[in-house]
């Protein structure tokens, strides 16, 4: 039941505020209908998704040095409005843990990713699988839920193209458990250029309805 | 065909750099020309079942460029082809890895991975252009990861796979349908105060989260995708007259014997430009 908590769209903690990258995807006319958004949501999972599943995974594992997992995560994201939404998210993930679950001491500030793993570590009955779960479905779900603010999509055939990502989630999610505790620089770093040059350009774009 | 090519680089007490060690082995051949160490023989390769590692060391004060002659083509064979690539610089020490693009042929199933070490204060210019498919041919597998660590700390941990294998490459994600895609990874002392910066819809300037920089971009061809790469040097060194425009002109001193040639030279005009203390454009000291 704690993972349902965590990963309600409703829990607050400041994840309706970004898009994961849809927005610009839809200024640059990249992401125009439930096809295109079919195939940015693939890319989005095979990329930004496992490497969070990843870094998540790893986090609740509870192996390695926090710090330096941190910046094992910074080094996987070279847009500095990626790494700063990435900052923001993580910051209010675990203040708002720390409100709602009495999840012990836990940091000021991570990276979403780390943020997620730490706090899965801190809860009962949560471990690794269940990160990277997270990870990878929150990759996929938050721009999901953007598209159809966005583009007014019918949200049925919106969350139709979840859905059939989810078998593909779960394997990420798997294989990112399986490897939490492989040294750090193994883990994966998959890149996704459009969606770094994407987020630098909605960064400076003036009428925008998500903060990332 | 399993290969090992191995090059040192030191500081020859005169301001220069010499070669203490050069070990070449087919198919990865190295020569010593004037402006760069060239690496030859890639223009027919890597052929599938090819594991080739290329092992540089640039020591304290030295410095180096490595090119190739011509784009090297990924081809298919017997098996997957690797190309491994591990360099350790010094402090003070300048490697330039600036070779001609790398084409996914189609079938082909290639990996190349580069380790990089780097010591506090050392400089590297490190270039990566991929394009997918000769002409109008469909592009091959290729996935290509590179891992910088700088004094001890991660600084890069990039990873592009591109080609069948990764079908949602070609999408509104990772390369939107281009044929060419590259980055320039930056790092020296001085960078960490560069501003991100959007070159076009398709190429931006990204500030690392340590002292690095990061050009990215995507293109319709590999000449397109070398003139965004050129403008994002110009952004990162707009006092450095003729960077982009010299670009690709060797030089006409050896690849590492003076380090006033190796200033003159455009690649060093943007590494002397990290370190505080150089002059930021050509002449040299």
């Amino acid at each position: 039941m704690n993972l349902l908590l965590l990963t309600d769209g409703r829990f607050p903690a400041g994840g309706h505020a970004h898009s994961g990258g849809i927005e610009a995807a839809v200024m640059a006319g990249r992401v125009t209908g439930v096809d295109t958004l079919g195939v940015f949501l693939a890319g989005r999972l095979t990329t930004a998704g496992r490497v969070a599943a990843a870094l998540a995974a790893a986090a609740a594992c509870g192996a390695h040095d926090l710090v330096r997992l941190d910046a094992e995560a910074a080094a996987r994201i070279p847009s500095p409005a990626l790494r700063a939404a990435s900052r923001t998210q993580g910051r209010q993930l675990l203040r708002t843990a720390r409100a709602v679950l009495d999840a012990g001491d836990l940091p000021d500030e991570l990276h979403h990713a780390v943020a997620m793993g730490v706090v899965c570590a801190a809860t009962p009955g949560l471990g690794p699988v269940d990160a990277a779960r997270w990870a990878a479905y929150d990759a996929i779900s938050g721009p999901a839920s953007a598209a159809v603010r966005l583009l007014g999509l019918d949200p049925f055939r919106a969350w139709g193209v979840v859905a059939a990502l989810l078998a593909e989630a779960e394997e990420i999610a798997r294989e990112a458990a399986a490897g939490a505790h492989h040294p750090l620089d193994l883990l994966p770093a998959c890149s996704a250029p459009l969606l770094d040059i994407g987020a630098e350009q909605h960064a400076v774009s003036e009428v925008r309805l998500f903060a990332s | 065909m399993r290969a090992r090519a191995r090059v040192v680089a030191e500081a020859d007490g005169y301001g220069g750099t010499r070669l203490t060690a050069l070990r070449s082995e087919a198919p990865l051949i190295l020569r010593e020309t004037a402006g760069a160490l060239y690496l030859v023989g890639g223009a027919g390769g890597p052929l599938g079942g090819d594991d080739v590692t290329l092992e540089i060391e640039v020591a304290a004060g030295a410095s180096l460029t490595l090119r190739t002659a011509a784009a090297s083509l990924a081809q298919p064979g017997r098996g997957p082809s690797r190309i491994t690539v591990r360099a350790d610089i010094g402090a003070g020490g300048e490697l330039r890895w600036l070779p001609e693009p790398l084409v996914a042929v189609r079938g082909c199933d290639h990996r190349m991975e580069a380790a990089l070490t780097l010591d506090a204060g050392a400089t590297l210019v490190w270039r990566e252009e991929l394009v997918l498919g000769r002409h109008r041919e469909a592009s091959g597998s290729v996935v290509t990861r590179t891992t910088v660590d700088l004094d001890g700390a991660p600084l890069v941990r990039h990873e592009l796979a591109v080609g069948p294998d990764h079908p949602a490459a070609a999408g509104p994600v990772v390369t939107g349908g281009a044929q060419a895609a590259g980055s320039v990874l930056l790092v020296g002392p001085g960078l960490r105060a560069a501003m991100p910066a959007v070159l076009g819809p398709t190429a931006a300037v990204l500030p690392l989260a340590g002292a690095g920089v990061q050009v990215v971009a995507l293109a319709g061809d590999a000449p397109a995708l070398r003139r965004l790469l050129d403008d994002g040097l110009r952004v990162c060194f707009p006092d450095a007259p003729g960077t982009n425009r010299a670009w690709n002109s060797s030089s006409s001193s050896s690849c590492c014997s003076s380090s006033s040639a190796v200033v003159a030279s455009p690649t060093a005009v943007a590494g002397a430009a990290c370190s505080p203390g150089s002059p930021p454009g050509p002449g040299g000291p």
